[in-house]
Protein backbone atom coordinates (compact mmCIF):
# COMPACT_ATOMS: atom_id res chain seq x y z
CA UNK A 1 0.00 0.00 0.00
CA UNK A 2 1.37 3.39 -1.33
CA UNK A 3 -0.12 6.63 -0.10
CA UNK A 4 -2.71 5.42 1.41
CA UNK A 5 -4.02 3.62 -2.08
CA UNK A 6 -5.93 1.71 -2.29
CA UNK A 7 -8.64 2.62 0.44
CA UNK A 8 -9.08 -0.28 1.87
CA UNK A 9 -13.25 -0.50 3.88
CA UNK A 10 -15.78 -3.00 3.82
CA UNK A 11 -16.05 -3.55 0.34
CA UNK A 12 -12.61 -4.49 -0.49
CA UNK A 13 -12.50 -6.86 2.34
CA UNK A 14 -15.27 -8.59 1.28
CA UNK A 15 -13.70 -9.19 -2.33
CA UNK A 16 -10.79 -9.86 -0.79
CA UNK A 17 -11.55 -13.32 1.36
CA UNK A 18 -7.99 -14.61 0.99
CA UNK A 19 -6.35 -11.42 1.97
CA UNK A 20 -4.46 -12.04 4.86
CA UNK A 21 -2.10 -8.92 5.39
CA UNK A 22 -1.86 -4.99 4.35
CA UNK A 23 1.76 -3.95 4.16
CA UNK A 24 1.50 0.09 4.70
CA UNK A 25 4.09 2.30 3.56
CA UNK A 26 5.55 4.43 5.59
CA UNK A 27 4.99 4.94 9.63
CA UNK A 28 1.64 6.81 9.72
CA UNK A 29 -1.25 4.40 10.20
CA UNK A 30 -4.65 6.77 10.56
CA UNK A 31 -5.64 5.84 7.48
CA UNK A 32 -6.46 2.26 8.35
CA UNK A 33 -8.96 1.20 10.37
CA UNK A 34 -7.70 -1.32 12.20
CA UNK A 35 -10.55 -2.75 13.76
CA UNK A 36 -12.31 -3.42 10.25
CA UNK A 37 -8.97 -5.26 9.21
CA UNK A 38 -9.07 -7.40 12.36
CA UNK A 39 -12.71 -7.99 12.22
CA UNK A 40 -11.66 -9.62 8.69
CA UNK A 41 -8.98 -11.26 10.43
CA UNK A 42 -6.15 -9.64 8.10
CA UNK A 43 -2.82 -8.37 9.63
CA UNK A 44 -1.23 -4.72 8.98
CA UNK A 45 2.09 -3.98 9.01
CA UNK A 46 4.11 -0.09 8.53
CA UNK A 47 7.67 0.93 8.18
CA UNK A 48 7.91 2.65 11.10
CA UNK A 49 11.80 3.86 11.69
CA UNK A 50 13.24 3.85 8.20
CA UNK A 51 11.26 6.73 6.82
CA UNK A 52 12.65 8.80 10.17
CA UNK A 53 16.14 10.33 9.29
CA UNK A 54 15.03 11.62 5.50
CA UNK A 55 11.48 13.16 7.27
CA UNK A 56 13.61 15.03 9.65
CA UNK A 57 15.76 16.36 6.84
CA UNK A 58 12.74 17.46 5.18
CA UNK A 59 11.85 19.12 8.17
CA UNK A 60 14.80 21.01 8.51
CA UNK A 61 14.86 21.79 4.80
CA UNK A 62 11.45 23.42 4.53
CA UNK A 63 12.53 24.96 7.84
CA UNK A 64 15.49 26.36 6.23
CA UNK A 65 14.12 27.33 2.97
CA UNK A 66 11.15 29.38 4.38
CA UNK A 67 13.29 31.51 6.91
CA UNK A 68 15.42 32.11 3.55
CA UNK A 69 12.68 32.86 1.38
CA UNK A 70 14.31 30.11 -0.93
CA UNK A 71 11.68 29.68 -3.07
CA UNK A 72 10.64 32.49 -4.12
CA UNK A 73 13.66 34.02 -4.66
CA UNK A 74 15.03 31.06 -7.10
CA UNK A 75 11.75 32.37 -8.75
CA UNK A 76 12.55 36.03 -8.92
CA UNK A 77 15.96 34.77 -9.93
CA UNK A 78 14.80 33.12 -13.25
CA UNK A 79 11.79 35.12 -13.59
CA UNK A 80 11.54 37.33 -17.28
CA UNK A 81 10.91 40.28 -15.65
CA UNK A 82 14.25 40.32 -13.20
CA UNK A 83 16.48 42.85 -13.90
CA UNK A 84 18.28 43.44 -10.57
CA UNK A 85 17.71 41.82 -7.00
CA UNK A 86 16.22 44.36 -4.70
CA UNK A 87 18.04 45.58 -1.65
CA UNK A 88 15.56 45.21 0.62
CA UNK A 89 14.19 41.93 -0.25
CA UNK A 90 14.96 40.03 3.48
CA UNK A 91 14.70 35.97 4.72
CA UNK A 92 15.26 35.67 8.38
CA UNK A 93 17.75 34.03 10.31
CA UNK A 94 17.44 30.46 11.70
CA UNK A 95 20.55 30.45 13.82
CA UNK A 96 20.53 31.18 17.15
CA UNK A 97 16.27 31.13 16.48
CA UNK A 98 13.99 29.27 18.87
CA UNK A 99 12.47 25.80 17.38
CA UNK A 100 9.89 24.38 19.31
CA UNK A 101 9.20 20.75 18.13
CA UNK A 102 5.87 19.36 19.00
CA UNK A 103 6.02 15.56 18.87
CA UNK A 104 9.57 14.28 20.29
CA UNK A 105 9.40 10.94 19.20
CA UNK A 106 11.86 9.31 16.72
CA UNK A 107 11.46 11.91 13.96
CA UNK A 108 10.67 14.40 16.85
CA UNK A 109 14.54 14.07 18.22
CA UNK A 110 16.29 13.69 14.85
CA UNK A 111 15.14 17.03 14.31
CA UNK A 112 16.58 18.38 17.55
CA UNK A 113 19.79 16.32 16.53
CA UNK A 114 20.25 18.50 13.52
CA UNK A 115 18.74 21.80 14.60
CA UNK A 116 21.27 21.99 17.27
CA UNK A 117 24.01 22.16 14.04
CA UNK A 118 22.39 25.58 13.94
CA UNK A 119 23.06 26.41 17.39
CA UNK A 120 19.29 26.87 17.93
CA UNK A 121 17.23 26.81 21.36
CA UNK A 122 14.97 24.24 21.48
CA UNK A 123 11.94 23.60 23.01
CA UNK A 124 9.67 20.30 23.03
CA UNK A 125 6.19 19.49 23.67
CA UNK A 126 5.38 15.58 23.99
CA UNK A 127 2.72 13.01 26.21
CA UNK A 128 5.88 11.95 28.03
CA UNK A 129 8.87 14.05 28.97
CA UNK A 130 12.52 12.60 27.61
CA UNK A 131 14.81 11.43 30.19
CA UNK A 132 17.43 14.08 31.19
CA UNK A 133 20.41 12.75 29.16
CA UNK A 134 18.17 12.94 25.88
CA UNK A 135 17.31 16.02 26.82
CA UNK A 136 20.47 17.79 27.34
CA UNK A 137 22.28 15.79 24.37
CA UNK A 138 20.37 18.06 21.98
CA UNK A 139 19.81 20.87 24.75
CA UNK A 140 16.18 20.64 25.05
CA UNK A 141 13.98 22.52 26.95
CA UNK A 142 10.89 20.38 28.18
CA UNK A 143 7.53 22.55 27.90
CA UNK A 144 4.26 20.84 29.70
CA UNK A 145 2.08 23.07 28.10
CA UNK A 146 2.14 23.62 24.56
CA UNK A 147 1.21 27.22 24.98
CA UNK A 148 4.32 27.89 26.48
CA UNK A 149 5.98 26.15 23.45
CA UNK A 150 3.73 28.54 21.33
CA UNK A 151 4.48 31.70 22.71
CA UNK A 152 8.08 31.55 23.03
CA UNK A 153 9.13 29.87 19.13
CA UNK A 154 10.42 32.07 16.16
CA UNK A 155 9.95 28.15 14.43
CA UNK A 156 6.82 25.32 15.40
CA UNK A 157 7.43 22.31 14.00
CA UNK A 158 4.91 19.52 14.04
CA UNK A 159 6.46 15.76 13.81
CA UNK A 160 3.39 13.48 15.69
CA UNK A 161 1.36 10.73 15.50
CA UNK A 162 -2.05 11.79 13.97
CA UNK A 163 -5.05 9.99 16.93
CA UNK A 164 -7.96 11.34 18.00
CA UNK A 165 -5.75 13.59 20.45
CA UNK A 166 -4.04 15.24 18.03
CA UNK A 167 -6.84 15.88 14.89
CA UNK A 168 -6.40 19.70 14.86
CA UNK A 169 -3.68 20.00 17.49
CA UNK A 170 -3.05 23.21 15.99
CA UNK A 171 -6.41 25.80 15.24
CA UNK A 172 -7.29 29.34 15.86
CA UNK A 173 -6.09 29.25 19.34
CA UNK A 174 -2.72 28.07 19.20
CA UNK A 175 -2.09 30.15 16.43
CA UNK A 176 -3.36 33.32 17.83
CA UNK A 177 -0.68 32.26 20.51
CA UNK A 178 2.22 32.29 17.98
CA UNK A 179 4.69 35.38 17.17
CA UNK A 180 3.37 36.91 14.25
CA UNK A 181 7.18 36.26 12.96
CA UNK A 182 6.96 32.58 13.57
CA UNK A 183 6.78 29.54 10.80
CA UNK A 184 4.83 26.55 11.35
CA UNK A 185 6.65 23.32 9.32
CA UNK A 186 4.06 20.25 9.41
CA UNK A 187 5.78 17.11 8.35
CA UNK A 188 3.77 14.83 10.19
CA UNK A 189 -0.35 14.96 8.69
CA UNK A 190 -2.19 17.51 7.64
CA UNK A 191 -5.73 16.90 10.07
CA UNK A 192 -3.25 18.01 12.81
CA UNK A 193 -3.93 21.19 12.01
CA UNK A 194 -7.20 22.82 11.35
CA UNK A 195 -6.23 24.36 7.59
CA UNK A 196 -9.61 26.84 7.41
CA UNK A 197 -7.63 28.56 10.49
CA UNK A 198 -4.00 28.22 9.07
CA UNK A 199 -5.17 29.73 5.62
CA UNK A 200 -6.74 32.65 7.69
CA UNK A 201 -3.79 33.49 10.16
CA UNK A 202 -1.62 33.63 7.21
CA UNK A 203 -3.67 35.81 5.45
CA UNK A 204 -4.39 38.02 8.23
CA UNK A 205 -0.21 37.93 9.17
CA UNK A 206 -1.28 36.41 12.68
CA UNK A 207 1.88 34.29 11.44
CA UNK A 208 4.94 34.88 9.27
CA UNK A 209 4.69 31.82 7.20
CA UNK A 210 3.78 27.87 6.80
CA UNK A 211 6.10 25.37 5.21
CA UNK A 212 3.71 21.81 4.66
CA UNK A 213 4.96 18.71 3.73
CA UNK A 214 1.21 16.61 3.96
CA UNK A 215 -2.02 18.48 3.74
CA UNK A 216 -5.76 17.42 3.51
CA UNK A 217 -6.87 16.19 1.25
CA UNK A 218 -3.21 15.12 -0.92
CA UNK A 219 -3.63 16.98 -2.94
CA UNK A 220 -5.46 20.23 -2.16
CA UNK A 221 -8.29 21.19 -4.63
CA UNK A 222 -6.51 23.28 -6.99
CA UNK A 223 -8.40 26.29 -6.10
CA UNK A 224 -7.59 26.28 -2.58
CA UNK A 225 -5.90 29.76 -1.29
CA UNK A 226 -2.73 27.49 0.67
CA UNK A 227 -1.87 27.07 -3.06
CA UNK A 228 -2.11 31.18 -3.52
CA UNK A 229 -0.06 32.47 -0.66
CA UNK A 230 3.46 33.74 -1.47
CA UNK A 231 4.42 32.56 2.24
CA UNK A 232 3.53 29.23 1.80
CA UNK A 233 5.48 26.18 0.85
CA UNK A 234 4.19 23.16 -0.01
CA UNK A 235 5.74 20.24 -1.15
CA UNK A 236 3.98 16.86 -2.28
CA UNK A 237 4.52 14.65 0.53
CA UNK A 238 8.04 13.80 0.31
CA UNK A 239 9.25 13.38 3.79
CA UNK A 240 10.73 9.93 3.02
CA UNK A 241 11.11 10.42 -0.77
CA UNK A 242 14.51 9.31 -1.09
CA UNK A 243 15.85 6.19 -3.35
CA UNK A 244 17.26 4.73 -0.62
CA UNK A 245 15.12 5.11 1.86
CA UNK A 246 12.22 4.02 -0.40
CA UNK A 247 14.37 0.99 -1.28
CA UNK A 248 14.72 -0.05 2.68
CA UNK A 249 10.86 0.97 3.08
CA UNK A 250 10.10 -1.86 0.37
CA UNK A 251 12.22 -4.27 1.20
CA UNK A 252 10.47 -4.12 5.15
CA UNK A 253 7.31 -4.38 3.27
CA UNK A 254 7.99 -7.43 1.26
CA UNK A 255 9.57 -8.84 4.70
CA UNK A 256 6.23 -8.20 6.23
CA UNK A 257 4.19 -9.79 3.41
CA UNK A 258 6.19 -12.75 3.37
CA UNK A 259 5.69 -13.66 7.32
CA UNK A 260 2.16 -12.95 7.00
CA UNK A 261 1.69 -15.21 3.96
CA UNK A 262 3.96 -17.99 5.79
CA UNK A 263 2.04 -17.65 9.20
CA UNK A 264 5.38 -16.67 10.74
CA UNK A 265 5.89 -13.35 13.57
CA UNK A 266 5.15 -10.06 10.89
CA UNK A 267 8.18 -7.47 11.39
CA UNK A 268 6.96 -3.97 12.26
CA UNK A 269 3.19 -5.34 13.13
CA UNK A 270 0.82 -2.84 13.63
CA UNK A 271 -1.81 -3.97 16.29
CA UNK B 1 25.39 67.51 -6.77
CA UNK B 2 28.51 65.54 -7.89
CA UNK B 3 30.39 67.44 -5.43
CA UNK B 4 29.05 67.08 -2.64
CA UNK B 5 29.50 62.93 -2.46
CA UNK B 6 32.39 62.51 0.31
CA UNK B 7 31.58 58.71 0.16
CA UNK B 8 29.78 55.96 -1.37
CA UNK B 9 28.19 52.53 0.10
CA UNK B 10 28.38 49.92 -2.67
CA UNK B 11 25.46 47.75 -2.34
CA UNK B 12 26.63 44.83 -4.27
CA UNK B 13 28.82 45.86 -6.90
CA UNK B 14 26.62 48.40 -7.50
CA UNK B 15 27.30 51.49 -8.71
CA UNK B 16 30.27 50.56 -11.40
CA UNK B 17 33.26 52.45 -9.94
CA UNK B 18 34.91 53.37 -12.99
CA UNK B 19 37.44 55.68 -14.44
CA UNK B 20 34.28 58.23 -15.67
CA UNK B 21 32.54 57.68 -11.81
CA UNK B 22 35.62 58.62 -10.39
CA UNK B 23 36.64 61.57 -12.24
CA UNK B 24 32.77 63.25 -12.28
CA UNK B 25 33.22 62.83 -8.04
CA UNK B 26 35.79 64.95 -6.98
CA UNK B 27 35.55 65.47 -3.27
CA UNK B 28 35.03 61.67 -2.92
CA UNK B 29 37.04 60.40 0.28
CA UNK B 30 36.20 56.82 1.01
CA UNK B 31 33.59 53.85 -0.98
CA UNK B 32 32.29 51.45 1.62
CA UNK B 33 32.07 47.90 0.52
CA UNK B 34 28.62 45.56 1.74
CA UNK B 35 30.29 42.39 2.62
CA UNK B 36 33.97 40.86 2.81
CA UNK B 37 34.45 40.33 -1.08
CA UNK B 38 36.40 42.62 -3.25
CA UNK B 39 36.88 41.75 -6.43
CA UNK B 40 34.44 44.22 -8.27
CA UNK B 41 36.58 47.15 -7.08
CA UNK B 42 39.78 48.10 -9.00
CA UNK B 43 41.85 48.89 -6.15
CA UNK B 44 44.79 50.38 -7.43
CA UNK B 45 42.32 53.08 -9.41
CA UNK B 46 40.14 53.86 -6.63
CA UNK B 47 43.85 54.63 -4.74
CA UNK B 48 45.22 56.72 -7.54
CA UNK B 49 42.38 58.84 -6.90
CA UNK B 50 43.11 59.18 -3.02
CA UNK B 51 39.89 57.36 -2.39
CA UNK B 52 40.08 55.04 0.32
CA UNK B 53 38.43 51.85 0.35
CA UNK B 54 36.95 49.13 2.75
CA UNK B 55 35.20 45.83 3.49
CA UNK B 56 32.88 45.16 5.96
CA UNK B 57 33.73 41.37 7.04
CA UNK B 58 31.54 41.52 10.09
CA UNK B 59 30.87 37.88 11.16
CA UNK B 60 27.82 36.69 8.71
CA UNK B 61 29.59 33.28 8.68
CA UNK B 62 26.75 32.07 10.59
CA UNK B 63 23.80 33.29 7.94
CA UNK B 64 26.03 32.38 5.13
CA UNK B 65 26.43 28.78 6.66
CA UNK B 66 22.81 28.36 6.75
CA UNK B 67 22.04 28.99 3.50
CA UNK B 68 24.63 27.29 2.19
CA UNK B 69 22.52 24.13 4.10
CA UNK B 70 19.44 24.72 2.59
CA UNK B 71 20.90 25.20 -0.54
CA UNK B 72 21.86 21.57 -0.06
CA UNK B 73 19.50 20.13 1.24
CA UNK B 74 17.08 22.14 -1.54
CA UNK B 75 18.55 20.47 -3.85
CA UNK B 76 19.12 17.09 -2.76
CA UNK B 77 15.30 16.64 -1.41
CA UNK B 78 14.11 18.12 -4.70
CA UNK B 79 12.00 20.80 -2.47
CA UNK B 80 11.93 23.53 -5.54
CA UNK B 81 10.58 20.71 -7.97
CA UNK B 82 8.14 19.80 -5.56
CA UNK B 83 7.14 22.93 -5.07
CA UNK B 84 5.80 23.54 -8.31
CA UNK B 85 4.37 20.07 -8.27
CA UNK B 86 2.46 20.91 -5.28
CA UNK B 87 0.97 23.80 -6.67
CA UNK B 88 0.78 23.55 -10.38
CA UNK B 89 -3.17 23.19 -12.09
CA UNK B 90 -2.85 19.60 -13.13
CA UNK B 91 -1.84 17.84 -9.96
CA UNK B 92 -3.84 14.80 -9.34
CA UNK B 93 -1.18 13.00 -7.16
CA UNK B 94 2.63 13.03 -6.89
CA UNK B 95 4.31 10.45 -8.85
CA UNK B 96 5.96 7.27 -6.32
CA UNK B 97 9.14 8.25 -8.35
CA UNK B 98 9.54 11.40 -7.50
CA UNK B 99 12.69 10.85 -5.35
CA UNK B 100 15.93 13.07 -4.15
CA UNK B 101 19.13 11.92 -2.62
CA UNK B 102 19.65 10.99 1.09
CA UNK B 103 21.41 13.96 2.84
CA UNK B 104 22.05 12.15 6.43
CA UNK B 105 25.51 10.07 6.10
CA UNK B 106 26.09 11.40 2.83
CA UNK B 107 29.95 12.76 1.97
CA UNK B 108 30.13 16.58 1.58
CA UNK B 109 33.12 17.95 0.55
CA UNK B 110 33.88 21.84 1.39
CA UNK B 111 36.48 23.37 -0.92
CA UNK B 112 37.26 26.28 1.37
CA UNK B 113 37.45 26.19 5.15
CA UNK B 114 37.42 29.34 7.01
CA UNK B 115 34.91 30.53 9.24
CA UNK B 116 32.16 29.99 6.77
CA UNK B 117 32.96 26.75 5.53
CA UNK B 118 33.66 25.69 9.11
CA UNK B 119 30.34 27.11 10.37
CA UNK B 120 29.06 24.73 7.03
CA UNK B 121 30.71 21.93 8.63
CA UNK B 122 29.48 21.78 12.32
CA UNK B 123 25.68 22.36 10.46
CA UNK B 124 26.55 19.24 8.40
CA UNK B 125 28.18 17.08 11.42
CA UNK B 126 24.45 17.43 12.96
CA UNK B 127 23.28 15.40 9.91
CA UNK B 128 25.85 12.67 10.01
CA UNK B 129 27.65 13.73 6.81
CA UNK B 130 30.99 12.48 6.05
CA UNK B 131 32.91 15.49 5.88
CA UNK B 132 36.10 16.25 3.91
CA UNK B 133 37.69 19.24 2.88
CA UNK B 134 40.10 21.42 1.06
CA UNK B 135 41.61 24.68 2.08
CA UNK B 136 44.75 26.68 1.54
CA UNK B 137 46.08 25.55 4.69
CA UNK B 138 45.04 22.61 7.48
CA UNK B 139 43.16 23.22 10.17
CA UNK B 140 43.93 22.25 13.60
CA UNK B 141 43.78 18.78 14.41
CA UNK B 142 41.04 19.83 17.42
CA UNK B 143 39.21 21.76 15.00
CA UNK B 144 39.11 18.77 12.29
CA UNK B 145 37.62 16.77 15.50
CA UNK B 146 35.09 18.61 16.37
CA UNK B 147 33.55 18.32 13.33
CA UNK B 148 34.71 14.92 11.88
CA UNK B 149 36.66 16.50 8.95
CA UNK B 150 39.18 14.88 7.00
CA UNK B 151 41.99 17.22 4.73
CA UNK B 152 42.10 16.24 1.38
CA UNK B 153 45.60 17.96 -0.15
CA UNK B 154 44.75 16.52 -3.85
CA UNK B 155 41.24 18.70 -5.09
CA UNK B 156 40.90 15.25 -7.51
CA UNK B 157 40.37 12.40 -4.74
CA UNK B 158 37.97 15.00 -2.96
CA UNK B 159 35.64 15.23 -6.10
CA UNK B 160 35.72 11.90 -6.85
CA UNK B 161 34.41 10.59 -3.20
CA UNK B 162 31.71 13.65 -3.01
CA UNK B 163 28.53 13.05 -2.91
CA UNK B 164 28.26 17.11 -2.27
CA UNK B 165 30.54 19.29 -3.23
CA UNK B 166 30.55 23.08 -1.85
CA UNK B 167 32.78 26.01 -3.15
CA UNK B 168 33.14 28.24 -0.41
CA UNK B 169 36.33 30.18 -1.19
CA UNK B 170 36.73 33.84 -2.28
CA UNK B 171 37.33 34.81 -5.74
CA UNK B 172 41.18 35.66 -7.01
CA UNK B 173 42.68 35.23 -9.29
CA UNK B 174 43.35 31.57 -7.95
CA UNK B 175 40.34 30.49 -7.36
CA UNK B 176 38.76 31.75 -10.81
CA UNK B 177 37.33 28.70 -12.92
CA UNK B 178 38.28 26.36 -10.07
CA UNK B 179 35.29 24.03 -10.88
CA UNK B 180 35.45 23.56 -14.71
CA UNK B 181 34.75 20.91 -17.24
CA UNK B 182 37.25 18.67 -16.01
CA UNK B 183 36.45 18.99 -12.13
CA UNK B 184 32.57 18.25 -12.73
CA UNK B 185 33.64 15.15 -15.43
CA UNK B 186 35.72 13.76 -11.94
CA UNK B 187 32.48 14.28 -9.44
CA UNK B 188 30.25 11.14 -9.22
CA UNK B 189 27.27 11.08 -11.82
CA UNK B 190 24.95 11.23 -8.86
CA UNK B 191 26.88 14.14 -6.99
CA UNK B 192 25.68 17.76 -6.70
CA UNK B 193 27.79 20.94 -6.56
CA UNK B 194 26.65 23.93 -4.82
CA UNK B 195 28.38 27.39 -4.78
CA UNK B 196 28.40 30.16 -3.05
CA UNK B 197 31.42 32.20 -4.12
CA UNK B 198 32.08 34.40 -6.73
CA UNK B 199 30.34 33.49 -10.17
CA UNK B 200 32.99 32.36 -12.20
CA UNK B 201 34.45 29.87 -9.91
CA UNK B 202 32.17 27.53 -11.79
CA UNK B 203 32.41 27.10 -15.25
CA UNK B 204 29.27 27.12 -16.70
CA UNK B 205 27.94 23.91 -15.77
CA UNK B 206 24.67 24.22 -17.92
CA UNK B 207 26.32 21.55 -20.05
CA UNK B 208 27.21 19.16 -17.58
CA UNK B 209 23.95 18.91 -15.70
CA UNK B 210 22.04 18.90 -18.92
CA UNK B 211 23.91 15.86 -19.82
CA UNK B 212 24.20 14.13 -16.28
CA UNK B 213 27.47 14.46 -15.81
CA UNK B 214 26.35 15.45 -12.33
CA UNK B 215 23.25 15.28 -10.99
CA UNK B 216 21.74 18.71 -9.77
CA UNK B 217 23.58 22.23 -8.68
CA UNK B 218 23.23 25.38 -6.60
CA UNK B 219 23.68 28.44 -6.85
CA UNK B 220 23.84 31.44 -4.97
CA UNK B 221 25.90 33.49 -7.20
CA UNK B 222 26.15 33.68 -10.95
CA UNK B 223 28.43 35.88 -13.39
CA UNK B 224 27.14 37.89 -14.24
CA UNK B 225 24.48 38.93 -11.97
CA UNK B 226 21.37 38.39 -12.38
CA UNK B 227 22.02 36.24 -15.18
CA UNK B 228 20.69 37.30 -18.84
CA UNK B 229 17.07 36.00 -19.47
CA UNK B 230 17.59 33.90 -21.90
CA UNK B 231 20.43 32.31 -20.17
CA UNK B 232 20.58 28.01 -20.37
CA UNK B 233 20.94 27.81 -16.79
CA UNK B 234 17.49 28.92 -16.24
CA UNK B 235 15.79 26.56 -17.89
CA UNK B 236 17.33 23.68 -16.45
CA UNK B 237 14.95 21.35 -13.97
CA UNK B 238 18.03 20.38 -12.21
CA UNK B 239 19.56 23.33 -11.17
CA UNK B 240 18.40 26.58 -8.18
CA UNK B 241 19.27 29.83 -8.64
CA UNK B 242 19.01 31.72 -5.30
CA UNK B 243 19.86 35.79 -5.35
CA UNK B 244 22.35 35.83 -2.94
CA UNK B 245 20.49 34.64 -0.06
CA UNK B 246 23.76 34.16 2.63
CA UNK B 247 23.10 38.06 3.75
CA UNK B 248 19.91 38.38 3.05
CA UNK B 249 18.58 38.41 6.49
CA UNK B 250 17.06 41.60 9.27
CA UNK B 251 20.11 41.13 10.99
CA UNK B 252 23.24 40.17 8.36
CA UNK B 253 22.40 43.35 6.35
CA UNK B 254 22.17 45.48 9.83
CA UNK B 255 25.45 44.06 10.71
CA UNK B 256 26.86 44.97 7.53
CA UNK B 257 25.31 48.49 7.13
CA UNK B 258 26.34 48.88 10.67
CA UNK B 259 30.40 48.19 9.95
CA UNK B 260 30.05 50.08 6.51
CA UNK B 261 28.83 53.68 8.31
CA UNK B 262 31.92 53.13 11.10
CA UNK B 263 34.36 53.13 7.84
CA UNK B 264 32.69 55.95 6.33
CA UNK B 265 32.52 57.92 9.86
CA UNK B 266 36.27 57.63 10.05
CA UNK B 267 37.02 58.35 7.00
CA UNK B 268 35.21 61.70 6.75
CA UNK B 269 36.79 62.39 10.37
CA UNK B 270 40.15 61.75 9.08
CA UNK B 271 40.53 58.55 11.57
CA UNK B 272 42.22 55.28 10.97
CA UNK B 273 39.44 53.12 9.30
CA UNK B 274 38.57 49.63 10.86
CA UNK B 275 38.77 47.53 7.54
CA UNK B 276 40.55 49.86 5.39
CA UNK B 277 41.46 47.46 2.45
CA UNK B 278 44.58 48.53 0.56
CA UNK B 279 45.43 47.57 -2.85
CA UNK B 280 48.18 44.71 -3.03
Amino acid sequence: MWYHKPVINEDMLQSLPNLKIVASSGVGIDHLDLNLLSSYGVKASNTPFVVSTDTADLGIALMLASSRRLVEGYQMAVSCDTEYFPADWLGTEVSGATLGIVGMGTIGYKVAERAKGFEMKILYHNRNRRNKEEESAVGAIYCKKIDDLLQQSDFVLLSVNLTPETHKLIGKRELELMKPTATLINISRGLVVDQDALVEALQNKVIKAAALDVTYPEPLPRDHPLLKLKNVIITPHIGSATKKTRRLMMENMTESIQAGLTGLPIPNEVL
Amino acid sequence: MSKKVQAIYLWWHKSVIDQELLQSLPNLKVIANSGVGMDHLDLKLVASFGVKVANAPCDVSGSTADTEVALLLASARRLVEGYHIAISSGMEYCEADFLGVEVTGATLRINGMGSIGYKIALRAKAFEMNILYHNRTWRKEQEEQAVGATYCKKIDSLLQKADFVMVVVSLTPLTDELIGKREMELMKPAATLINISGGTIQNCPATALQTGVIRAAALEVTYPEPLPRDHMLLKLENIIITPRLSIKTGKATYMITEEAAENILAALNGLPIPSEVLPS
